[in-house]
């Protein structure tokens, strides 16, 4: 298990950053930056570095950066490796990006203050995840000053081992199962699973943090070069929205299940939550008026399924059938969420005939 | 709020929506507010969105007018308030002057109390910075509106009434009232 997650860690995309044109006032202009950017890391941090290479060139003024992809804003918050799995469908080595220090598009992306906003973001991500897993933030509200910085520095650095340290008194646990590899390894003994466990040890039941990024095609392409830019971020869905594992005797909870369980409208008939007619309700939760459950959107979709054509994480594309806490517990970011690049292939709709 | 509970599989996740509505008159003093008529509105499509525009102001340049999205946190299980503000023009207000503009009084004992936090951050669903408010402890001060009400405990709260109740308490931030006879009707 040690071995994908530093894998992981030390994955890296090979960056060419191009300064806009607008913001070239010297001749010749300057040649683009390479800069190795870390996965599990964000752009802003790469700006100390990447700004030597520019600063006798620019303009006067003050540094407000911002990354574009052919001219598509980045947002600075979601992780390096995530941007490029998503909007590169065949990963182009290097990855031109363009930089600008002036002109932040305050209309379209949220204002960055350099390392402290992305921090502040990290933090609140992580928080979330806590709060998904543990049904409250306490152990990271709790965290002592000296032990988050070095969980930041920890991600800023790469460095898995510093990171391990500090993040195990956080008792995000992982995932256990009987598919989850190397369950009782001696990095784990500190943590606790995720839900609860039976007498087994598998887990009966729990919530996994996720963000899943859906991008979706009409029509099948064999080649990823085939498959159209993404050159607006609504071509993009991005769902905020945990997974609920219930541990089922006997049954492998894959990947597919996972994708499928967080797109309902798409995948109405596979639903594991559906199979339990009495749940346990939470006392604070609301009860449903019937006749709003009536308003409910009919399905309009032909037998023709829609299809999930490509789950990309951490720039792999595992097999679907691959067990889904293998996936939560190695390919995971360090603020604890596991991201999903998903391709989706929609269903053709049948127009019903006038007779 | 449209997303019911996990097992309503085939209901489109989608947002409450009120556009457009002017929260302070510029006659008024500075902690007094006045409450436009205005109704909840239905539940949205994720693509369509309700404009209800309420008062017109004969010199409103300087008015601001607000957007209120009332969005479902899957990952916190409760509601949160998103919104802007801007201008007549379309000029929006920055995090600065939304400050000002807030009802002095109640917005600054709540935003002291450090029960909620005003962040800027993305819309979940239309791509763009708005302003959110976030209420810390939700579930549980939720529980504590509820706990008083005899008839709750024995029938359980309706998603109408719990929207109502939540929006009666965080509304109050951005200076947004309630008029007692909605909660009367339940």
């Amino acid at each position: 298990m040690m071995e994908a997650r530093k894998y992981v860690w030390e994955g890296a995309i090979p960056l060419q950053i191009h300064l806009h044109e607008s913001e070239v006032t010297t001749l010749p202009p300057p040649l683009p930056a390479l800069i190795l950017a870390p996965r599990i890391g964000y752009l802003p941090l790469l700006v100390p570095h990447i700004k030597p290479h520019f600063s006798s060139t620019l303009p006067p003024g003050i540094d407000t950066v911002w990354f574009d992809y052919k001219g598509l804003p980045l947002k600075w918050y979601i992780p390096t490796g995530i941007l490029f799995d998503l909007l590169c469908a065949e990963p182009e080595r290097p990855w031109n990006l363009t930089v600008h220090f002036r002109g932040y598009p305050g209309n379209i992306l949220i204002p960055c203050e350099g390392e402290d906003s992305v921090k502040w973001s990290f933090i609140n991500s992580l928080k979330e995840a806590a709060y998904i897993i543990n049904g409250n933030c306490k152990s990271v509200m709790n965290m002592s000053q000296p032990d988050q910085v070095e969980l930041w520095r920890s991600v800023i650095n790469g460095n898995l081992e510093a990171y391990i340290r500090v993040s195990s008194k956080l008792k995000l646990g992982t995932v256990g199962d009987e598919y989850a590899a190397d369950l009782y390894s001696s990095s784990l003994n500190s943590r606790q699973s995720i839900g609860d466990t039976d007498s087994t040890g598998q887990v009966k039941t729990g919530r996994v943090p996720i963000r899943l990024y859906v991008w979706s095609v009409n029509e099948d392409f064999d080649d990823l070069e085939d498959a159209p830019q993404i050159d607006s971020w609504d071509k993009i869905s991005y769902i905020n929205r945990p997974v609920e594992i219930h541990g089922e005797e006997g049954k492998c909870f894959t990947l597919l299940d996972a994708v499928k369980s967080l797109l309902p409208e798409y995948f109405p008939y596979k639903s594991l939550n559906n199979e339990e007619s009495s749940r346990e309700e939470d006392k604070d939760e609301e009860k449903v008026p019937s006749e709003n459950l009536s308003e409910h959107v009919e399905s309009c979709y032909s037998s023709d399924d829609a299809e999930v054509k490509l789950v990309r994480i951490q720039g792999i594309e595992p097999k679907l059938e691959i067990p889904f806490s293998w996936v939560v517990n190695n390919l995971v970011n360090p603020e604890h969420f596991l991201h999903l690049c998903v391709c989706l292939k929609l269903p053709q709709v049948k127009i019903p005939s006038d007779t | 709020m449209c997303k019911m509970q996990e097992s309503a599989s085939t209901m489109v996740e989608g947002y409450l929506s009120l556009e457009n509505i002017i929260l302070r008159s510029i006659e008024e003093e500075h902690d007094e507010l006045s409450c436009p008529q205005k109704e909840e509105t239905s539940c949205s499509e994720k693509e369509e969105l309700i404009d209800i525009a309420t008062l017109v102001q004969s010199n409103c340049s300087k008015v601001p007018y607000y957007d209120l999205h009332i969005i479902y946190s899957a990952s916190y299980r409760v509601p949160v308030l998103f919104f802007r503000a801007y201008y007549g023009d379309g000029e929006p207000l920055g995090f600065n002057e939304i400050e000002k503009d807030l009802p002095a009084h109640s917005a600054k004992a709540l935003l002291d109390s450090k029960w909620m936090f005003i962040t800027q951050e993305e819309h979940p669903y239309l791509n763009r910075p708005w302003f959110k408010l976030h209420p810390c402890g939700t579930s549980e001060w939720m529980k504590l509106l509820f706990h008083v009400d005899v008839s709750v405990a024995k029938n359980g709260v309706t998603v109408e009434l719990y929207l109502l109740s939540w929006l009666s308490v965080v509304g109050q931030v951005v200076g947004l009232r309630i008029p007692l006879e909605m909660l009367n009707q339940q």
